[in-house]
């Protein structure tokens, strides 16, 4: 019967087969990827989140002579061991600092030892049955718990586990992606204009943008060595600075900012600029009032990626000395600093468990400040947006 | 208007950032337009600028101690911290030698060789203290579960040398060893993998050194010169031997994923990681911190870092962090750095070593290879 329909098509149910095995597989790719997004970040979240917290003891804390001169003895032996070293460390100069201490045995929340810390958290340690036993009993006793970690939001990189903070790695990429802006955005921007405005179309501008798109796409590790040879060996700036990695990262993401803007400012209906030439405008008050107000919206939301990436750029940075041991909270751009992912990427290679959460910890940070910078690029892009 | 207001106040920013970064970087502006010699000045003003704050590279098996020093002294001494970078030995060293400003001090897993030390002549630095600050053991480690091998030092050569005698001990030929077994029937029928450290690393050096090399100079001296291989020290390159990054973390995440694979690296790594991975014996002795300071373990090695004495006029600290670094309380027997897995020498060699550097007794080409 069928054979005699006109409108029978004996492919169809093969066709209708097809689109359905087409839809599953494009399904299970977006569930794919899904799922290891949602593995990756309950992975993060689940470590990261106790690096938020970190254990304090409630302990009777000796402050005389002799406990200045060797700190150790300021704290009774039972519980010597389960004390941070840097406490040990820090005592005998908080003691001269706050003379009103001394000569008194005062019970006060001290800084744990990383492995109490782990314990508390039902992580790996290396207590002994007998530091269990006492530790167990302090924590029956109210005398040992978990607080806000403000050490982790307010020093820097430390060889003692539970002494060692993200802050100073912040500021560094504060100082480093300020410089990053202030060297790619206008220069970028302004060559994007150039290019687009002014340059005449020959061998020469194409020749510049098929270069400039080239630059875009260059493995970000040989940015690093361009950085290396120019700013360390040439210019003689110094090393492991944010100043230099500023630049070097600036230089990685001059092309994209210059390639954006480009775009941006192409999309810019030619309509417009002929009608503002028509009134008599010189190309400046064209550009200036005209077709960049037009074309920010675009300019930014490329910029802010491109910075997003400098931001989580660890590779560029290992050339140019700032992956290493630095503690200290830089305070100008020529002193050395680190930056945030490679604070994580220095944590990684640590054994001890409370490094492991803490590179957690730091990564939900990094994460939050690109998710943010991501959302803004997008705000700015619908807020300003103009469909032509 | 909206528009115009936002792009008038972005660019308004983005050019009041750039001339208030321009005073903070005198470089970037005045090369621009000025040319190469005025950068020389340019350079010395930063500097100066940059304080008080030592410049460490080098070694990533020193790099641990280097940093617990480093952050005691900025802790405690009222002085920024030291930055301590880990670039490898070689690398560490390189930068040392090519010029008189920093890096202050370069950190090794091994002692300077002749021909660094003729190319830091070369350049000027000549005024170098040695200091060596104790020993490490290079361990091959497996995962905790699997029993631990009973390795001698021929065998591990015949696992990770580039080419090996062959079985008549008549020739020289690539390493054709895939299984432990092959080499000898008492050792476990499994695959050879072995992960260790990349070319740059100190401890890659040292491993070669006193393995491949200590075989091919010593029990093979004879074949291998007559093979033409005077001083052999290659490791195999056919992908049973897997480098793998300065990171040793790594190396312990791998290992307790291959059960049988080896890793190879410091003994203070294997101390801290007793709970995931465990050491082969080596001649017959468990690499041990006491078997490894009486040279019963015959991997080990001396730890130093090396000091461009002249600097002390820019980095007054210098002092400070070296006087820091060779004291009881750090390399001493109940030292800071013995917790973190550093061998300490003997008291005597240790007393003189201490005396030694603290004289700033200058580094001569005598005596290094």
């Amino acid at each position: 019967m069928s054979t005699h329909n006109p409108f029978f098509d004996p492919t169809l149910k093969k066709r209708h087969l097809a689109d359905k095995i087409f839809k599953f597989v494009a399904l299970s790719a977006l569930l794919i990827a899904v799922s290891f997004l949602v593995i990756f970040f309950t992975d993060i979240i689940s470590k990261g989140l106790p690096s938020y917290k970190q254990a304090y003891v409630n302990l009777p804390v000796t402050y005389n002579k002799d406990t200045v001169a060797d700190s150790s003895y300021a704290i009774d032996e039972e519980h010597y061991e389960l004390v941070s070293r840097a406490w040990y460390r820090d005592m005998p100069m908080y003691a001269t600092a706050h003379p009103e201490v001394m000569n008194k045995t005062t019970k006060e929340w001290v800084l744990a030892d990383d492995e109490v810390d782990q314990y508390l958290k039902g992580h790996a340690h290396t207590l002994t049955d007998e530091q269990k036993v006492v530790v167990d009993k302090m924590i029956k006793e109210g005398s040992v718990e978990l607080q806000f970690n403000s050490i982790f939001f307010s020093t820097g990189d430390s060889k003692i586990p539970e002494n060692s903070g993200f802050l100073s790695s912040v500021v560094g990429s504060i100082l480093t992606i300020f410089i990053c802006i202030a060297f790619a955005f206008p220069i970028g921007v302004m060559s994007a204009i150039y290019l687009e405005e002014f340059a005449k179309q020959g061998k020469v501008s194409t020749f510049l943008e098929i270069n400039i798109n080239n630059l875009a796409a260059v493995p970000s590790i040989l940015f690093g060595l361009l950085g290396l040879a120019i700013f360390i060996n040439l210019f003689g700036m110094p090393r492991s600075s944010a100043l230099v990695g500023g630049l070097t990262l600036g230089l990685m993401t001059l092309p994209v900012i210059i390639v954006a803007g480009r775009t941006a400012l192409r999309s810019v209906p030619a309509s417009i600029r002929q009608a503002a030439y028509g009134l008599g405008l010189t190309k400046w008050q064209v550009v200036k009032d005209h077709v960049l107000p037009l074309g920010m919206p675009g300019i930014l939301t490329g910029s802010i990626i491109g910075i997003a990436r400098a931001m989580g750029e660890t590779a560029p940075l290992i050339i140019v000395g700032m992956i290493a041991f630095i503690p200290d909270i830089p305070t100008s751009f020529t002193q050395a600093s680190t930056v945030m992912p490679a604070q994580i990427f220095t944590w990684a290679g640590m054994p001890e468990g409370a490094y492991v959460e803490r590179v957690s910890g730091a990564i939900m940070i990094l994460l939050g400040v690109l998710l943010t910078m991501n959302a803004l690029a997008i705000y700015f892009r619908k807020k300003y947006e103009i469909k032509w | 208007m909206i528009f115009r207001k936002s792009v008038l106040s972005l660019v308004a920013i983005a050019t009041l950032a750039f001339v208030g970064c321009e005073k903070s970087q005198n470089s970037e502006s005045q090369t621009a337009s000025a040319g190469a010699e005025k950068n020389e000045t340019a350079s010395v003003q930063t500097n100066e600028k940059s304080e008080n704050q030592i410049k460490m590279v080098g070694s990533s098996t020193v790099y641990p101690f280097a940093s617990a020093v480093a952050e005691e002294l900025g802790a405690t001494g009222g002085v920024p911290t030291p930055v301590v970078e880990s670039t490898g030995t070689g690398g560490g060293m390189e930068m040392f030698c090519k010029s008189k400003d920093a890096p202050d001090i370069t950190n090794a897993s091994r002692a300077m060789k002749l021909k660094e030390f003729e190319e830091c002549k070369k350049n000027g630095v000549t005024n170098i203290t040695q200091a060596q600050i104790g020993f490490d053991g290079i361990v091959l480690a497996q995962d905790k579960g699997t029993t631990a091998m009973n390795l001698t030092r021929n065998q591990i050569f015949l696992a990770v040398s580039a080419k090996v005698p062959s079985k008549d001990g008549k020739s020289v030929i690539d390493n054709p060893y895939k299984n432990w077994n092959e080499i000898d029937a008492s050792l476990p029928a499994s695959p050879i993998m072995v992960y260790g450290p990349p070319k740059s690393s100190g401890t890659r050096d040292s491993f070669e050194e006193m393995v491949v090399e200590h075989m091919t100079t010593k029990d093979y001296k004879d074949l291998y010169e007559g093979a033409g291989l005077k001083k052999f020290k290659d490791i195999r390159t056919d992908g049973l031997y897997v480098e793998s990054g300065e990171n040793d973390n790594l190396i312990v995440q791998k290992l307790t994923k291959d059960k049988t694979a080896v890793g190879v690296f410091g003994y203070s790594f294997l101390e801290e990681n007793g709970d995931k991975v465990a050491g082969a014996t080596v001649d017959g002795a468990t690499p041990t911190s006491e078997n490894i300071a009486s040279g019963k373990y015959p991997i080990s090695r001396s730890l130093f870092f090396y000091i461009k004495n002249d600097r002390v006029a820019q980095v007054p600290a210098l002092t400070k962090y070296v006087e820091l670094f060779m004291s009881e309380k750090m390399i001493g027997e109940r030292g800071n750095l013995k917790k973190l897995g550093l061998i300490p020498m003997d008291k005597a060699t240790r007393d003189a070593m201490i005396k030694d550097v603290l004289a700033k007794k200058q580094l001569s080409g005598d005596g290094l290879k």
